[in-house]
């Protein structure tokens, strides 16, 4: 029996799990009223109060998919605002990228706003843009949109930068144009840095959705917490961040077999030639 | 007598304040190969750099078959001496390259390309990507990519000198069985002697850096076609060996000695 279950390599899923289990296990005692004598609040109800209780929790979500399944509406808008921040943010990145890396004097020219425009904290943004675009999902994206773009920007800008250069010269003595390099050495070779970053900017445009949707909206996984959190019901704030965890997961996911599929010229880490 | 495929007129290139090389001349006939040897740092890829139009020599000229270089140099094959395979690319889409580049359709491109990395004896890897391939194996794509556009001159810089010596003897063989049915001409860049010896029509020798110049030339009598590991036996190569290797001794020597001052 042992065998079976001891810590290894095959049996890692198995024990991630026990992890999690034993986590939500600790949850579910320390928080349900009367379990446990209290030993840090004055009153039984109290850790319940703060914290939420695990199987309350678990009953919320379960209504959101199958009982009222009045999730997916909000599931769906913050999803589109995911992507489409992703989208957008990733597109405009490497293009201005692209086009900062190879014309130095306009990288010089724009160097100190870009550093500025990095460096200060957009989320503080939100409400102009909200002012902007209205409540909306606009205003989301656009959010979503400031956050990406300069993580997908300096990695395509760095990834020009470092473009071998005798891959360059090679390609430009086989009779590559301007524009070819670009397509055919320039992008692909920025490419495997954006895919470095994208793991990053997926989460950082789902971060813009969510808080874009914390700060004033009508609908969203974001405002479903804003709502609960007006009441002082926890159980529904946990379930919604548990909720967009899993959601977060997934999108995480998804971007590793996309970057898998991409990137299939680029040696995986620690795998020998296939020969 | 025609036009030399390639000639450097006194060529000189200068970095700053440091000069590569000085007041080169050095020309290849059509279907000539030549090698240039010298110490280590002696200015022999700029010399191709220059070839290429690459780089633009600070003084002197390039002619290419009679006409002045301005610009890359379009009739030339550059096999450099570092990996330059993209590496998103499989090698056939590398060998393709350049035929892609210049306007050739897809499928044309194909067909010639599966046909020279077959002639390279990689007709089984032209779905492999570059990490997936040996360094020799590489090499034979890199070669197979330049000469799959048939250019009248090619330029190697050291192509073989990441290579295992085994490997190595293979590829030199097989890069002379290709340029003895095409006959082009050859401008190698090595540091080995007995590789120049053994590949070239004439050995070319430059002088430890900085200014490298040009101080001996040999014409290598010797018949083709050529075995490079048969051919080092012969004793014509030996007394041949010798003769070079007195004038190459000296700038091996003070381009050591100067690397020594410089450490120091």
């Amino acid at each position: 029996m042992w065998r079976l279950i001891k810590p290894g390599r095959r049996t890692l899923r198995l024990w991630q799990l026990v992890v999690l289990v034993l986590l939500f296990t600790a949850w579910h005692v320390l928080t349900v009223p009367g379990l446990l004598p209290h030993f840090l609040f004055s009153d039984d109800n109290q850790a319940a109060f703060f914290f939420g209780e695990p199987l309350k929790i678990f009953d919320r979500v379960r209504h959101w998919f199958f009982v009222d399944a009045d999730i997916y509406r909000h599931l769906g808008v913050t999803l589109l605002e995911t992507v489409l921040a992703f989208a957008i943010g990733t597109a405009l990145g490497l293009g201005t990228g692209l086009w900062l890396a190879l014309s130095p004097f306009a990288a010089a020219l724009l160097d100190p706003y870009i550093k500025a425009m990095n460096a200060m904290p957009r989320v503080i943004l939100a409400p102009i843009f909200a002012v902007w675009f209205g409540l909306g999902v606009a205003s989301k994206v656009a959010l979503g949109v400031t956050l990406v773009f300069f993580v997908v920007f300096f990695n395509v800008y760095q990834g020009v930068k470092e473009v071998s250069p005798v891959i360059l010269a090679s390609a430009r003595m086989l009779g590559a144009s301007r524009r070819q390099l670009l397509r055919h050495v320039y992008l692909p070779s920025a490419t495997s840095w954006v895919f470095s970053s994208l793991h990053t900017s997926v989460g950082l445009a789902f971060v813009g959705a969510v808080v874009g949707e914390y700060l004033g909206s009508s609908q969203g996984v974001g405002y479903l917490i804003l709502q609960a959190e007006g009441s002082f019901d926890i159980n529904t704030v946990m379930a919604g961040i548990l909720v967009l965890t899993v959601f977060a997961l997934v999108l995480d996911a998804l971007v590793g077999r996309v970057e898998r599929s991409l990137m299939k010229w680029q040696p995986q880490a620690g795998e020998s030639e296939r020969l | 007598m025609s036009d030399p495929a390639l000639a450097l007129d006194g060529v000189s290139a200068t970095f700053g304040t440091y000069t590569a090389v000085r007041d080169v001349s050095l020309s290849v006939e059509a279907g000539e190969f030549v090698s240039v040897v010298g110490p280590t740092g002696c200015g022999k890829s700029t010399l191709l750099n220059m070839a290429a139009g690459l780089l633009a020599p600070g003084a002197g000229g390039v002619r290419v078959f009679g006409e002045a270089l301005a610009g890359l140099n379009r009739r030339a094959g550059y096999m450099f001496q570092a990996e330059s395979l993209m590496p998103w690319r499989t090698a056939l889409g590398n060998v393709m390259a350049g035929l892609s580049f210049r306007g050739a359709s897809d499928a044309e491109a194909r067909a010639l390309a599966a046909d020279w990395l077959r002639r390279v004896g990689l007709a089984a890897f032209g779905d492999r990507y570059p990490h997936q391939l040996s360094g020799g194996m590489r090499k034979r794509v890199s070669l197979a990519q330049v000469l799959v556009l048939d250019p009248d001159i090619i330029l190697m810089d050291e192509p073989f000198s990441a290579l295992d010596v085994q490997t190595r003897q293979l590829m030199e063989n097989e890069v002379l069985e290709l340029w003895n049915a095409k006959r082009k001409a050859v401008l190698f860049i090595t540091h080995d002697l007995d590789e120049a010896i053994a590949m070239s029509d004439r050995v070319v020798i430059l002088s430890a850096g900085p200014a490298s110049r040009v101080v001996g030339e040999f014409r290598i009598d010797l018949e083709r076609p050529r075995d490079v590991a048969e051919i080092r036996a012969t004793p014509r190569f030996v007394e041949l060996h010798k003769a070079i290797w007195d004038v190459l001794r000296d700038q091996v020597l003070a381009g050591y000695r100067q690397q020594l001052a410089r450490a120091g």
